[in-house]
């Protein structure tokens, strides 16, 4: 059995490496434009608050799956096309990006007005306000909602199947379809296993540094 | 000398402050009195620049002054909030520096050591690299005042300074407002509290309801 797994892990690996390519893109993305989402769905200019709204609205009305099969299949009758890997990273990084820009904006919404007062009368620009004190808050009360999404994001990765990637679950379902034996959706479950203890262990590493202050 | 000359101020069509006069003559205590919701917030609020003004004019020593527009003036206005406002996410010490250090570009050693002039001229020695939350009520109002002082204002306002706090802190209240006008602070103080206000003004103001 060793063997076996032995024989399989390289190409599991390879399709684990596709996922936290996935996901670690569409983080990096998806979080800093997400904040800028937030401050536009606060805005104080409307037609932008109503765009907005509704980019937020369709992304997280619509399954992710939909949005997926819609980039890599769809488009290209109209004449877009992606290649499959940046499909999958634009669908992920527009799906997510209205996730985290809701919860930017609630973040903002629960920082107390007071202090945007008080930076103003210590003459703060705008920016340094933001980057000083409202983020940090903000980032404070979002960080155990971003974990349970960054969480999910590992999960759903696993859509990318539909657009033939060779991510984890292909790469396992492809084992267990060839040797007809469990073990590669078995490893598969570990290794997702293993994932999302990284992340959750460095959410909570996160948490505790933003634990200093209340 | 600040000088308030027919400031009218409304929300939304209604008149809260209509032709109001008032001097501040420097290095003296002015408090503002008058019963809840005559409007000495508002006041308040107008002369700090957060609030506009409908109409009216601000003079600081004989020169037209826009208080909501000051950003590139030179320092004017502090403000001690009845809340305080201290930033959570920073120690006492960033709390105070960090608008001398990003507004008035001082180094980070320069403004350490006017900051601790002024800690341990307010009894706040020892709590530097504390947060405000570890902090109790009279001391987040210390730090307060320190983070106004540090940007050197002409004028430092302070909204109901005795409101957010235990009763027997008014006299220590009073004994730092007074402390600093021998400084040559000039302060402007809102409250409801006569007593309190007789204890430390020199000049007391009265802000009275506009019948509508
Ligand atoms: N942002 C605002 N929008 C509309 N009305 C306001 C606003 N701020 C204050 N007011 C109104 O202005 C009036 C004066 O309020 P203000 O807070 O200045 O009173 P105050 O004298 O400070 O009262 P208190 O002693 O209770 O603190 C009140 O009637 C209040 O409802
Ligand atoms: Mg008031």
């Amino acid at each position: 059995m060793l063997h076996y797994v032995s024989e399989i892990l390289p190409s599991l690996l390879s399709g684990a490496w596709m996922t936290i390519n996935i996901f670690f893109w569409t983080l990096i993305a998806s979080i800093p434009l997400g904040i800028l989402g937030s401050l536009g769905l606060t805005s104080k200019i409307a037609p932008l608050r109503w765009i907005l709204k509704f980019y937020v609205w369709l992304m997280r009305g619509t399954p992710l799956l939909l949005q997926l099969i819609f980039v890599f299949y769809g488009l290209p009758i109209v004449g877009i096309i992606f290649q499959r890997y940046d499909a999958a990273l634009f669908a992920f990084i527009l799906n997510y990006t209205a996730y985290f820009a809701e919860i930017f904006r609630g973040g903002f919404q629960a920082i107390d007005p007071g202090q945007f007062e008080s930076a103003r009368v210590l003459r703060l620009t705008r920016g340094q306000t933001l980057i000083k004190i409202v983020i940090p808050q903000v980032v404070k009360i979002v960080v155990p909602s971003i974990g349970n999404e960054t969480i999910n994001l590992i999960k759903d990765s696993s859509l990318v199947y539909v657009i033939g990637l060779g991510d984890l679950l292909r790469a396992g379902n492809v084992a267990t379809a060839r040797d007809v034996t469990l073990l590669p959706l078995v490893l598969v479950g570990i290794i997702y296993l293993l994932m999302t203890a990284v992340a959750t262990f460095v959410l909570r590493k996160v948490e505790q540094h933003y634990r200093a202050w209340r | 000398m600040l000088e308030l000359k027919n400031i009218k101020k409304q929300f939304s069509g209604r008149t809260i402050l209509d032709n109001f006069n008032m001097q501040v003559p420097d290095n003296q205590i002015t408090t503002i009195v008058g019963p809840s919701g005559a409007g000495k917030t508002t006041l308040l609020r107008c002369i700090s620049g957060l609030e506009k003004t409908n109409s009216g004019s601000f003079i600081l020593d004989g020169k037209s002054f826009d208080p909501a527009n000051n950003r590139d003036n030179d320092n004017v206005i502090g403000v001690v909030f009845q809340d305080f406002q201290l930033f959570p996410n920073l120690t006492v010490l960033d709390n105070i520096t960090l608008a001398p250090q990003l507004v008035l570009k001082q180094s980070k050693k320069e403004s350490e050591k006017q900051a601790q002039k002024l800690i341990d001229q307010l009894n706040l020695t020892g709590k530097e690299s504390l947060y405000p939350y570890e902090l109790s009520g009279g001391q987040k109002q210390r730090v307060a005042i320190v983070r106004a002082l540090a940007m050197n204002p002409k004028i430092l306002c302070y909204d109901e300074p005795t409101s957010a706090l235990d009763p027997d802190l008014r006299h220590t209240v009073e004994n730092i407002i007074l402390g600093l006008k021998k400084d040559n602070m000039t302060q402007i103080v809102v409250t409801h509290d006569m007593e309190f206000a007789k204890n430390i003004a020199d000049q007391i103001v009265r802000v009275e309801p506009i019948k509508a």
